[in-house]
């Protein structure tokens, strides 16, 4: 196929694929945090179970009036919310859905390199955001998403650093197949590094117990409090979006991608990852409703007296244990 | 005119070290968990307050002088308007007041209904805070735990009085017959609904449960350890001094429980534990609610087993006039210390009631216990102590 018309359709696939994941994983949270707290939740949108909610909120958040505060930043605070967009549909870029190269948007051979850095600018998006809305609140917030990204990329990325190790290669889709050519996921050995990502991917993702740029009962909600419609929506979707991403990341890494024990076909490959992500995502909302959240200075210290030093300590057995083995 | 030039050399050198200049927050009046209307002036350095100016009264009514132009029965009905989350606890000190300028006895199956309601009340009003402090540290899940049961509490009280939040239950003399019983069944067993013991046996063995259930979700929690031990220290000493009464003044190891000092309801049929901490701080304060919902539970199911029969009001006159004279009555709320100084020159009026709250005395501590925290310490801080605008500014 003709490289460019290979790409376009791969975009546009990948356009429509944040929005979509962004619906479902909204919709599951507001169903299971419902189910969590004695409640039914969205019933009457779309006929049965509510399906329509998300969409029906999201036409609502079209219709409403695009307020910029007076004493805003005009230019940051209307790039803020699609710098954090960009970022998010940056990374669905090198998530791997199965075997052949349709499956995937780009093999990049710096695949996971490339999906840690990329979603660190959504950070940026949300500092723009605070900075720019001209509000205490939201200067803090964004601020604290600020100390938060620094602190926590570095268990992200250290916690990844086992499994490439282990991999021997950068590429997402390598990764899956060393997975596979070893017949057992990463997370069996990678337990520790499986634990780092997902606590520090929590953190980046602005998720309870780590929400504090948020935090609406300090900070009303944080770099949000000034975004109304559309922008809101744009900041509602990546919200979403990022979890399924930093979920599909972890799946690749360490629960075999879209490989499982038996299955060969091409077409389950999709399914599986999904299948997997989604399992984890469920755990990022089980934790939202259950975990109260930290306080600012804690978080840091958790990051850099205990999640450091563990994922130093784990990079180094694996090193050692890579070389022996 | 004979500035030395290097002067300003030597304080430019100076304002080289990295300044953070102050910034002035405004907490409220309109802010998400401020449980209305506080207003928190706070200057902050970064995110660490340097201090804090409680601004109270956008929630004044005027309830001292309403007072004053209402008949005694009338007054009742705006008493439970204070504090709204507990508003039948409020009643009782006013009508044990007028009841003891009278020299009216009220008769003992009067004073255990008000003492369940009063307990009912109690629960209502901690189970309410269950639930919206783990939202400020940001649980919301306790939230539906802690409404659902405090739903069935509610709906008991508004079983026997016909209100959920305003009872206005209580008489000079006694209690209203039940909605329904008609004026003339007064002395007969209709005063409590039909079925009320049952339904009470089971509501408060689900308040027991699912006291339980937000031990294993919330209270047991790392995270909320965390946020709240030594978070908020309040010494008995600065307690003291500002008044602070109630659950916040026992977290700091202080048993000072009026159910257990004064005698205006039938408290001593009772054995009940008053729970005391021992660092008075956001967790003790909060732990403090826990064990008070279990021991206002015990007592009730207590009380409907040994509720004496017999009529539900005194002998008073249709019209109530109180002697002259003048009494101060308090009584232990679910938020603390409620006084009423009623002040009676004759008539079917007060002359003067003076209202005293327990939040007010609660919220005038927080500028110390502010000073130097985070501003995540501020919301855990200010929510510990259970206030209710209303109770605070009346």
């Amino acid at each position: 196929m003709n490289f460019y018309l290979e790409l376009a359709i791969k975009m546009v696939v990948i356009f429509a694929m944040v929005p979509v994941t962004a619906l479902v994983t909204g919709y599951a949270e507001l169903k299971l945090s419902s189910h969590m707290q004695s409640r039914i939740g969205p019933y009457y949108a779309g006929v049965r179970w509510g399906w329509a909610q998300l969409i029906a909120d999201g036409v609502k958040f079209l219709q409403k009036e695009d307020i910029i505060p007076d004493n805003a930043d005009r230019p940051v605070f209307s790039l803020a919310p699609v710098m954090v967009m960009i970022s998010t549909v940056a990374v669905f870029m090198v998530i791997p859905f199965g075997s052949s190269g349709y499956a995937i948007g780009r093999n990049v051979d710096m695949g996971i390199f490339y999906a840690m850095a990329i979603s660190s600018v959504g950070t940026l998006g949300v500092l723009m955001a605070g900075w720019s809305s001209g509000n205490k609140y939201s200067l803090i917030g964004g601020l604290r998403a600020g100390g938060q990204l620094i602190a926590y990329e570095l268990p992200l990325v250290l916690g990844v650093v086992g499994v490439i190790i282990q991999a021997g290669t950068l590429s997402m889709q390598g990764i899956v197949e060393a997975q596979i050519a070893q017949g057992w996921p990463f997370a069996f050995t990678q337990f520790v590094g499986l634990f780092l990502f997902l606590i520090a991917a929590l953190a980046e993702m602005n998720r309870t117990p780590f929400d504090m740029p948020i935090a609406e009962s300090e900070l009303v909600t944080g770099f949000l409090t000034e975004y109304s419609g559309f922008r809101f929506l744009f900041f509602f979707l990546a919200e979403y979006a990022n979890i399924f991403a930093y979920s599909a990341i972890a799946a690749t890494l360490f629960l075999g991608g879209w490989g499982f024990w038996g299955v060969s076909a091409a077409w389950a490959g999709p399914f599986i990852l999904v299948a997997k992500t989604f399992a984890l995502s469920f755990v990022v909302i089980w934790f939202r409703w259950t975990f109260p959240r930290f306080r600012e200075d804690q978080l840091q210290s958790l990051a850099w007296r205990w999640l450091v030093p563990l994922a130093l300590a784990n990079i180094a057995v694996t090193a050692i244990l890579k070389v022996v083995i | 005119m004979n500035v030395d030039p290097m002067m300003h050399l030597a304080d430019a050198a100076i304002s080289l070290e990295l300044e953070t200049p102050e910034m002035t927050l405004n907490v409220g009046p309109q802010h998400p968990s401020t449980h209305g209307v506080l207003r928190l002036k706070a200057r902050i350095d970064g995110e660490r307050i340097i201090d804090v100016d409680p601004v109270i009264g956008y929630m004044h009514r005027g309830y001292e002088k309403l007072a004053e132009v209402r008949t005694y029965p009338q007054i009742i009905a705006l008493l439970n308007r204070i504090d709204w989350v507990s508003g039948y606890a409020n009643e009782i000190p006013f009508v044990v007041g007028a009841e003891r300028l009278m020299e009216v006895e009220p008769p003992p199956r009067a004073q255990y209904i008000r003492l369940i309601l009063t307990e009912m009340a109690r629960i209502a009003s901690h189970f309410l805070f269950m639930a919206s402090y783990p939202m400020e540290l940001g649980a919301a899940s306790p939230f539906f735990f802690a409404f659902r049961e405090r739903e069935r509490v509610l709906d008991l009280i508004e079983s026997v009085t016909g209100g959920r939040f305003h009872p206005n239950f209580n008489r000079v003399g006694g209690v209203k017959p039940a909605a329904g019983a008609g004026s003339t069944t007064k002395t007969v067993i209709q005063d409590l609904p039909a079925g009320f013991y049952a339904e009470t046996r089971i509501a408060m063995d689900k308040v027991l449960a699912v006291c339980d259930e937000l031990d294993d979700l919330i209270v047991g929690n790392e995270i909320l350890h965390a946020r709240t031990k030594g978070v908020g220290v309040m010494t008995a000493e600065l307690a003291a001094s500002y008044g602070v009464s109630g659950p916040n003044l026992r977290a700091s190891g202080v048993e000072f429980d009026l159910r257990r000092t004064e005698d205006y309801l039938p408290y001593e049929d009772f054995d009940f534990w008053v729970p005391t901490g021992e660092n008075g701080d956001c967790y003790d304060r909060y732990v403090m609610r826990v064990h008070e919902i279990r021991e206002s539970a015990k007592m009730i199911l207590a009380a409907i087993d040994g509720i004496p029969s017999g009529p539900i009001i005194a002998k008073v006159p249709k019209v109530i006039k109180l002697p002259k004279g003048e009494i101060y009555m308090r009584a232990e709320s679910p938020k603390g210390e409620v006084g009423y100084y009623l002040v009676s020159e004759g008539g079917t009026g007060p002359y003067r009631l003076v209202v005293r709250t327990a939040s007010f005395s609660n919220v005038s501590v927080l500028p110390v216990l502010l000073e130097g925290v985070l501003v995540p310490d501020l919301v855990a801080i200010f929510g510990s102590f259970d206030f209710v605008l209303g109770d605070v500014d009346r």
